[in-house]
């Protein structure tokens, strides 16, 4: 081990790399905060008495949640254009992100609703709720308690997944990284702090997120 | 006697060729309890279900109150009605089931308002009043801020009955009450449904409780393979046993006879 360590660089670039890492949080907030709701719409669907919309989900969870992210944002961001879909890269980005966490999260929310004994949705009816008013007031409580465990798993893989925008030059973390090694060459110390700051960004994500499950569970 | 509240006229239901009652017709009057007794799989519980409307029937007409409840006829087609009028049309009996079924989110007072507040779009603080009230009245004033998974089953069905009573429902129907308790907690819900019966309420109790049906029963009926195979007094059906298969079900009950 001849290898001479010089921190020089996070030294001078430190601030910058916690704000691209940052960025790459608020992508990811605005990306599964989009894709929950996509979710939570997609597992009503599911879970509902129409064959073809259950064949229509389904359909949709096998094309996003079997095709690597990193193929879809190519797709997204190199292909459409072709069809005359064009979006810059940031929006193209979190769109792709939004669809393919929105797969998950349908996953997560069916098995949530599906879990709901059926006798209380009929406790619900027996004292004249409408639907909505039981979808509201009754299974959308339940199934959250059921699922944020899990939910919580998917929010930190996703987060994760934000060092894919580097590949189209978005300028999260990762690219910025990417940049500073080719501009210094100081390969591992960017790489070893980069790894560092996803790790604490996403332990922080694991312990409010224990903290909003004890609250409500 | 006056006009029924509850009648049946001629009700059927199947699933596909499967008939779990065929052609019952029955009468329920004001302040009446009546008390549906037979075999696990003789149609009673599913009957019962068909009055709230949880369950569809092919044919035949219910009737609460002098409304026809769950189908109307569009020219000449037998259709049911909206979501939204079978919404209203619920509100207006109350059911207990076996199992319980509180909103396990929720605790026992707002367990009670829920229906209140959205169904009766009654004002919260008028829908909490209510709700102590008739915690209280099951004996429940010390849980009412207690979530279902802290009480015992017991304490959770009289929850349950509250929460049904509170919605003054034209009629109660019990879904086997007692099935799923232990024994040492069948008697306080057995004592609070006998209260209600005391003060004229209208319920249908789906029953094994035979001694219980006896005693609190204006009409017993006796169900077997979806037929109403014997209908009486408690003292008609329990002690004069008009039919041999009656006999058969009622020796199955130790309780059977009241002493």
């Amino acid at each position: 081990m001849n290898y001479v360590f010089n921190w020089t660089v996070i030294e001078k670039n430190i601030g910058a790399m916690i704000e691209a890492l940052g960025f790459g949080l608020l992508m990811a907030v605005v990306a599964i905060a989009a894709g929950s709701v996509i979710g939570l719409l997609l597992a009503f669907l599911a879970v509902s008495k129409s064959k073809a919309a259950k064949r229509a989900v389904q359909l949709f969870v096998t094309i996003f949640r079997n095709t690597p992210i990193l193929i879809l944002v190519f797709i997204a961001y190199f292909g459409l254009p072709t069809i005359g879909i064009t979006l810059s890269k940031v929006p193209s980005f979190v769109v792709t992100l939004a669809l393919y966490s929105s797969a998950y999260m349908e996953e997560v929310f069916r098995a949530g609703l599906e879990a709901i004994p059926k006798g209380i949705i009929e406790a619900g009816q027996a004292i004249g709720l409408t639907r909505w008013t039981i979808r509201v007031t009754i299974e959308l409580p339940i199934m959250f308690k059921k699922v944020l465990p899990s939910m919580g798993n998917y929010l930190i893989s996703l987060f994760k997944d934000t060092s894919i925008a580097s590949s189209i030059t978005v300028g999260e973390l990762t690219y910025l990284s990417k940049c500073l090694t080719t501009q210094t060459f100081r390969v591992f110390e960017i790489w070893l702090t980069t790894g560092a700051l996803y790790v604490v960004a996403c332990y922080l994500i694991a312990f409010i997120l224990r903290r909003i499950e004890k609250r409500f569970v | 006697m006056s006009e029924a509240l509850l009648k049946f006229e001629n009700v059927s239901k199947s699933y596909g060729d499967f008939n779990v009652f065929t052609d019952i017709s029955l009468e329920v009057h004001e302040k009446e309890v009546v008390s549906i007794i037979g075999s696990s799989g003789s149609g009673k519980t599913t009957l019962l279900r068909c009055i709230n409307l949880l369950e569809p029937f092919q044919a035949g007409k219910i009737i609460l109150d002098g409304q026809e409840i769950g189908y109307h006829e569009v020219n000449g087609k037998r259709k049911r009605v909206s979501e939204k009028e079978i919404a209203k049309q619920r509100a207006m009996t109350g059911m207990v089931f076996q199992q319980f079924n509180l909103f396990p989110h929720m605790t026992a007072k707002k367990n009670v308002m829920l229906g209140l507040t959205h169904t009766k779009k009654m004002p919260v603080a008028e829908a909490e009043k209510l709700a102590e009230k008739w915690l209280s009245a099951v004996g429940l004033q010390d849980k009412m801020d207690n979530l279902p998974g802290q009480l015992s089953g017991g304490q959770q069905q009289r929850v349950a009955i509250a929460r049904a009573v509170a919605m003054s429902p034209k009629i109660l129907l019990f879904d086997e009450a007692t099935s799923a308790l232990d024994p040492e907690l069948v008697g306080e819900v057995l004592n609070v449904i006998r209260n209600l019966a005391k003060e004229g309420a209208t319920m249908i109790l789906v029953t094994h409780e035979m001694r219980f049906a006896y005693e609190v029963s204006d009409k017993v009926i006796f169900m077997d393979s979806g037929k109403i195979a014997a209908m009486g007094t408690p003292k008609e059906i329990f002690e004069e046993r008009p039919t041999e298969r009656l006999r058969e079900f009622l020796a199955t009950f130790n309780t059977g006879k009241a002493e």
